[in-house]
């Protein structure tokens, strides 16, 4: 094992995926000369040239058709959008074309294509630049939304996801970049199934159920509730579609209350899914109605202490936690 | 090398040498006129069956006939090796047939059986072969045409000879993608061939309403792509100007703008009564400018042929339709079985098919 940040460990996923498949090239705005915008193909343009390392035009929309099209006639692009807002320009060929063209043309048209974006709010860029938008793609039946919170899962899941033979949403998040985590060493081959969430730690009074950054501060908050004698289990979905729902269920079945703990939007997004699915497939086992921590129902603001109250923090997840562990909160209340 | 109009395309075509008979029919021989006849002869009669069973209720949605815009279709891919790509519209029946793909699974598309080129699940507008190389239909106007820059992109990173062919109507030189598309295409000059079928509207709108240039000419030089202005009534100057477009993108020098100037015979989809354009203008399109009579005349002046080749061809089209129809109206629907196949490639389908209903506690 080696101590890799998120970012490097993402690199070195391309970087050995080219080495390993011809067919897979990489696409985008500033990748090649400018190194991409956050740094993650630093040097592949040096290594591979221009032939597989390929700067476009700003021009999402024709990023991805590329990237479908290329697909078509054989070859397995990894697409980066410079960030998940920019993929809205893009999303026609995403939901309509990448999405749809393996059931709609009766399962002949195969697009391993990856789309790598970056997500996520906290370093003050702004309401155009900090949203996530992984509820979109995720509520669209042909696509895969990948979502990895440390190192590990980031190089394991971006070669899995190379490997795949259906277009895969891989998000990343801007404030993950520098995050550091084990990663094994050079020449170490494997591979993060990209359907399966990870338990990343035990507690049998409450689950939180979560994924990308929200797992670390998830981590924060559950080493606090045990100073308070709450021992969360903490399940980090990595996968948002297709969800590992057996693993969410088991957990839920042991601790029989939930939080379900976000960064994007409240309303019509992926936790009240994950909180549907819970209350579809488990509702005889909840002791609690399932609580929800999420950003803010706002555009992101700029100005630093907005932006901090938009976003959800530790405490927040504390808090949702103690609501619906009432018997020990109360307990430690009245002692 | 910009050409004007279709006199112009023709000098191109043979310079320097004084016209001669075969050459003014494209140097093909007498079997492959008759054959270039044949094959609009198909896709009209097939037209004309498909709004039948429409009008039946054997097919439902949306059905967009190619009826008028034959001769595009018919010079266009008979200027291609079968090895390369047609990307399309949703007014691609007669795109799917021309490539290869029996009419018999094109119309059972239509009808949505599971004998149908897409399974049935994808209708009049999706019609996709693998085996065939026809990326089809696009009902997002305009999408296509990023997708096809795509598989150029794809056929040169692989160092192969094909090209792409991508139809679209001049609805589509509105949308976002043509410009993203023409751009990057002619930046890493990919071997695509971008053919604009101006049939003069898109649904209602008519170019003259809808463009800010009467031409696409200017709108290809802004990309630096070469531009072909081509009688899309004319198969065989179709056939010209995409052979011409088509071997300078096998020689790597890049995309070529085609504009074919056509109309469609019948309204926008079975739905539109087209109100927006005279009864007057139709006929006399129809009447003057039908590419199927045009090209008959040609041949019957050049006593290439008589009208009994004609007839014999329409009798064997119509067979070959017939006997579509007659599949398709035999073929067996898609069952219920088959609702969650293919959504992924790795067989997983969707989310809801996969759970299990909810356990009561213990
Ligand atoms: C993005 C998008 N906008 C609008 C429509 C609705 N629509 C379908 S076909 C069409 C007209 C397109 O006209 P044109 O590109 O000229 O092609 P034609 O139908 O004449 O072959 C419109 C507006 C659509 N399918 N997709
Ligand atoms: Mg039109």
């Amino acid at each position: 094992m080696r101590v890799l940040t998120y970012r490097d460990a993402l690199r070195e996923a391309i970087r050995e995926e080219m080495l390993r498949d011809e067919r897979v090239y990489i696409l985008g705005e500033d990748i090649a000369g400018y190194g991409g915008t956050y740094s993650v193909t630093k040097g592949l343009f040096e290594e591979f040239g221009e032939k597989r390392v390929r700067d476009t035009p700003l021009a999402e929309e024709v990023i991805i058709g590329t990237a479908i099209g290329s697909a078509l006639t054989g070859l397995r692009p990894i697409a980066e959008l410079m960030t998940m807002n920019f993929s809205l320009l893009a999303s026609d060929q995403i939901i309509n074309s990448a999405a749809k063209f393996s059931y709609m043309f009766g399962g002949q048209p195969r697009i391993p294509m990856v789309i790598r974006m970056p997500g996520g709010g906290g370093a003050q860029r702004g309401a155009q630049h900090s949203q996530f938008f992984e509820t979109l793609y995720a509520h669209v039946p042909g696509l895969k939304v990948v979502m990895p919170a440390t190192p590990y899962d980031a190089k394991g899941m971006l070669k899995s996801a190379v490997r795949d033979d259906d277009p895969v949403i891989f998000v990343e998040h801007e404030l993950l970049y520098n995050v550091k985590g084990d990663v094994p060493d050079e020449g170490v081959e494997y591979t993060v199934p990209l359907n399966r969430g990870e338990r990343r730690r035990e507690g049998s009074d409450v689950t939180l159920v979560t994924f990308s950054r929200m797992v670390h501060i998830c981590m924060q908050a559950a080493e606090e509730l045990a100073k308070t004698g709450i021992e969360a289990e903490v399940i980090d979905l990595r996968s948002i579609r297709p969800i590992d729902l057996d693993l969410v269920l088991d957990s839920v079945r042991k601790t029989n209350r939930v939080v379900v703990a976000e960064e994007g939007w409240k309303y019509y997004g992926t936790g009240q899914g994950v909180v549907a699915l819970i209350y579809e497939y488990a509702f005889d086992y909840l002791d609690a109605p399932i609580g929800q921590v999420t950003g803010k129902d706002v555009p992101m603001p700029y100005s630093k202490p907005l932006e901090q109250a938009a976003l959800p923090t530790r405490d927040d997840v504390i808090a949702a936690v103690k609501a619906i562990v009432p018997a020990l909160g109360a307990a430690t209340a009245a002692r | 090398m910009a050409v004007r109009d279709v006199r112009q395309a023709r000098e191109v075509r043979q310079p320097a040498q004084a016209p001669s008979e075969t050459q003014d029919f494209g140097g093909l021989s007498r079997e492959q006129l008759l054959d270039l006849h044949y094959q609009m002869e198909v896709l009209r009669l097939f037209e004309e069956k498909a709004a039948e069973a429409y009008t039946l209720g054997k097919i439902g949605g949306f059905l967009h006939l190619y009826i008028g815009q034959e001769a595009s279709g018919v010079g266009a891919i008979s200027a291609l090796a079968p090895s390369d790509y047609v990307v399309s519209s949703y007014r691609e029946h007669g795109h799917a047939i021309l490539k290869g793909i029996a009419p018999r699974e094109v119309m059972a598309e239509l009808y949505g059986k599971a004998t149908g080129c897409s399974k049935g699940r994808g209708g009049s507008m999706h019609m996709y072969s693998a085996e065939h190389r026809l990326i089809g239909g696009q009902a997002i106007v305009g999408a296509q045409i990023v997708i096809s820059t795509g598989i150029g992109f794809g056929i040169s990173y692989q160092g192969l000879k094909d090209v792409a062919l991508t139809f679209f109507g001049d609805g589509a030189v509105d949308e976002g993608a043509f410009h993203e598309g023409l751009n990057l295409s002619s930046v890493w000059k990919l071997p695509v061939v971008f053919l604009c079928e101006n049939n003069m509207y898109s649904m209602g709108m008519s170019v003259s309403k809808a463009w800010s240039v009467p031409s696409l000419e200017p709108r290809a030089a802004a990309y630096g792509v070469p531009y072909i202005s081509v009688d899309g009534m004319d198969v065989l100057a179709m056939r010209a100007a995409v052979s011409q477009a088509a071997e300078r993108a096998r020689r790597g020098e890049g995309p070529t703008l085609i504009e074919a100037h056509t109309y469609r015979f019948r309204g926008h989809s079975m739905a539109d009564p087209a109100r927006y354009r005279t009864r007057d203008e139709e006929s006399q399109w129809k009447a003057n400018r039908d590419p199927i009579v045009l090209f008959e005349q040609r041949l019957r002046e050049a006593e290439l042929a008589r009208d009994e080749d004609f007839k014999a061809n329409e009798e064997k089209a119509a067979a070959v339709v017939e006997d579509a129809a007659r599949f398709a109206d035999e073929s067996p629907f898609p069952t219920e079985d088959d609702l969650y196949s293919d959504v992924l490639q790795d067989g997983s389908g969707a989310i809801a098919w996969r759970n299990k209903p909810s356990t009561p506690r213990e």
